[in-house]
């Protein structure tokens, strides 16, 4: 009885998908679906080659701080960093003072309530705090964005397809349209207010391009400031806001691994100690012993079949 | 406690008789795991899954008691509660990583040891009920798995639950109450958020309950082994301690190596990217998909397009749930009395073309949708259900077994190989067997 209902059940629900494949396939030539431009133009990141890469990889401190002084004097304007506080910068390899006096010196102050008045004020930021956002809230954010948000970019490298990879071929990205393109794929106009960007999943992003001129940011250790450069050393130093803990995964990782390659090597010599009686006795009147294979062997030969 | 020659438990401490007689829980132990337990010797490492089973069950309840100090089960902070476990407690990113990746190798080991169980035959008789108990622990980890996802509150977490708790509304009439009740609210938000909390930790204590049942029937039995073939007397088994403990240690350490490489070295490799945006209720990703060991489920519910006498959503619905539970008829199903797919040649065939087919259901239930993709997707879930609902029965009913060892200890000294061939026929490699017997 099972096996009658289970019977008539499977050819139901196969024959269902068998009508679903043949009106798919039917559709799909009546009405071929065109391809958008967005999948025709949509750029995938090549690797960006970082220190922090692979199972050894470590920070460069030096790029970080390169990174953050990007990040400081060009992305902050718009985005904010909320889940990093200015004593986390300690891990770039800043000293104390300096922490202080990035946080005092901060172009954003943090929202605060006056202890007199009991009003809303602002106050310099000190190491504790999360680095300000450089909007009250999202409403003015968009007010001032032309309607686009700026996202947080804490997370970037982790939230987004492709992470440090993908974040400096959009910041390198920024296309002219060309006439010949434009003919091709006439849906693919950037529309007034936005900027053609074939790194960006839908081609046109609000944020105009932030890194355009060499030497835009003056670099404390002296590299020069290509586009490139700038571009590579915030992607650096976004792998680091969003995963800041990487080093001591790595560090951790290598350390257990090697505790249970150790463990899993004496495990199976353990193991087949205490196997070694179980298995002799199959090896003593098994095909495998040697005085068998010997014997098995010469039967074959006896029988004229080719060992 | 399966076979008459099973060790009883003798305390060699006074302590531990004193123990015995009071509240004999070193004689279950010994009975469940220790020398008391007679397993048949010639066990594969197929078998060692379901140990693993039980080791990643235990790491998902310590590492989520210990998430569970740290995680606030709000709307407003979830998101940060977790990037605070990750940036500031300490080794809170290990704790986190592990029960991430400790879900998803939760489900490697389980769906090892399932398929395992499909090839040797372990649901048939006398072992039905061990099957079944295993499909409620099965369907338990998926609802345990699904609301934990959720409680990160990103994106894919919102996203999904819209989605999962969307399936309800497929049924007429009663889906969207259902649907609404099961939420506490019309979409996903702090109610939802607070009891899929509260459900999240309830539920791995109920799988370590039916854990047990599952082991208790395993136990009446005895296990099967990879010959099918009963145990017939002691020469047949060895004591679960030390030989399968020696066994089951060295190559979960192994395998824990594995499991440490992915969670300290590719820890976001097995998640989406999109679970690192904060959930928002007003923007839909491109692509909603859920974890990757629900993609051949996700498969079939995407397959059905056509409404034919139902809307194409109920059919995806039905399916999804019909393809978990057709496994309950497995027992009745297949027929064959023959218990291992190594004796029976048709079946052998089939069932790696099922095991391609559900890696096919599941990369074209990660991927985006295409109408390429669709139609290898509903081929596919077209053979999931014709595999186990008609072929199945039909092989179990046609198909000529080769000729079983005549004991395990047999197939030990002799080799699977050399019995596995069809009666009447010489064994392929001269005489093997026969120089061995002389």
């Amino acid at each position: 009885m099972v096996r009658v209902i289970g019977f008539l059940v499977g050819l139901v629900f196969a024959g269902v998908l068998l009508i679903s494949l043949v009106v798919g396939v039917s559709n799909y030539f009546s009405n071929p679906p065109e391809e958008l431009a967005a999948e025709a133009l949509h750029q995938h990141p090549q690797h960006l080659r970082l220190s922090s890469d692979g199972p050894f990889g470590k920070f460069d401190k030096a790029q970080l701080q390169r990174g953050f002084q990007v990040y400081k004097e060009v992305c902050s304007a718009c985005h904010s960093l909320s889940l990093v506080s200015f004593r986390d910068l300690h891990a770039l390899g800043y000293e104390e003072p300096e922490i202080k006096a990035i946080a005092d010196q901060w172009q954003v102050q943090v929202p605060s309530i006056n202890p007199e008045t009991g009003e809303a004020s602002s106050r310099k930021a000190v190491p504790s705090d999360r680095f300000p956002s450089p909007y009250a809230n999202e409403i003015a954010a968009r007010a001032a964005n032309n309607n686009a948000l700026p996202p947080d970019l804490s997370l970037i490298t982790k939230s987004r397809e492709g992470g440090a990879s993908y974040v400096h071929a959009l910041l390198t990205g920024y296309r002219n349209q060309s006439p010949e393109l434009l003919k091709e794929h006439p849906d693919a106009k950037t529309p007034p207010g936005l900027h053609y960007n074939p790194w960006f999943a839908n081609l046109n992003i609000a944020m105009p391009p932030p890194l355009t001129a060499e030497g835009q940011v003056t670099f404390a250790d002296g590299t020069k400031g290509t586009v490139d450069q700038m571009a590579t050393d915030v992607a650096a130093f976004l792998v680091w806001t969003a995963e800041p803990k990487l080093e001591s995964r790595h560090a951790a990782g290598l350390a257990v691994v090697v505790f249970l390659l150790i463990a899993s090597i004496l495990g199976y010599l353990a193991y087949r100690q205490i196997w070694y009686e179980a298995k002799r006795k199959v090896r003593v009147t098994g095909p495998l012993e040697p005085k068998n294979q010997a014997k098995s062997r010469s039967a074959k030969a006896k029988q004229g079949v080719a060992g | 406690m399966s076979f008459s020659w099973a060790k009883a438990y003798e305390p060699k401490h006074p302590f531990m008789r004193w123990m015995d007689e009071r509240l004999p829980l070193p004689r279950l132990v010994y009975g469940a795991i220790g020398g008391g337990y007679p397993v048949p010797r010639n066990l594969n490492y197929w078998w060692n899954f379901g140990v693993l089973a039980g080791i990643f069950l235990t790491i998902q309840i310590v590492t989520g008691i210990v998430l569970a100090m740290w995680y606030f089960a709000s709307a407003d902070h979830a998101f940060t509660s977790v990037e605070h476990i990750m940036r500031d407690v300490n080794a809170g990113w290990l704790i986190r990583y592990a029960h991430m990746n400790g879900a998803s190798f939760f489900f490697i080991v389980t769906y090892i040891h399932i398929f395992r169980g499909l090839f040797y035959g372990s649901y048939k008789a006398p072992r039905e009920l061990v099957w079944m108990l295993g499909l409620v622990i099965y369907l338990l980890m998926m609802a345990t798995a699904f609301m934990g996802y959720v409680l990160p509150w990103g994106q894919m977490s919102y996203w999904g639950a819209q989605v999962i708790t969307g399936f309800f509304s497929a049924f007429p009439l009663v889906g969207e109450p259902i649907r609404v009740w099961l939420l506490g609210g019309y979409a996903p938000d702090q109610a939802a958020l607070s009891r899929f909390f509260s459900l999240h930790y309830l539920l791995p204590f109920v799988i370590a309950a039916v854990v047990v049942l599952h082991i208790w029937a395993l136990h009446i039995p005895g296990s099967g082994n990879p010959t099918g073939v009963d145990v017939k007397d002691e020469r047949d088994t060895l004591p679960f301690h030390p030989f399968y403990t020696a066994k089951d240690g060295w190559f979960a350490a192994a395998f824990l190596g594995l499991y440490a490489i992915v969670t300290y070295y590719a820890p976001n490799y097995l998640g989406h990217p999109d679970n690192y945006i904060p959930a928002n209720p007003l923007a839909t990703p491109a692509h909603i998909v859920p974890e990757w060991y629900f993609w051949p489920f996700y498969a079939i519910l995407r397959s059905f397009t056509v409404d034919f006498i139902f809307p194409a959503k109920l059919w995806g619905v039905l399916a999804m749930f019909l393809s978990i539970l057709l496994l309950f008829f497995l027992p009745w199903l297949d027929k064959s009395p023959v218990r291992s797919g190594s004796y029976r040649p048709v079946f052998k065939r089939f069932f790696w073309l099922l095991v391609a087919d559900v890696v096919i259901l599941g990369y074209i239930g990660g991927a985006p949708i295409s109408p390429a993709r669709v139609a290898i997707g509903q081929i596919a879930a077209a053979y999931y259900f014709l595999h186990f609902l008609v072929i199945l029965p039909l092989v179990s009913r046609f198909e000529t077994p080769l000729p079983l060892p005549a004991s395990i200890t047999d197939s030990v000294l002799h080799g699977e190989k050399a019995e596995a061939a069809p009666a009447g026929q010489k064994p392929r490699h001269g005489s093997v067997a026969t120089a061995a017997a002389e």
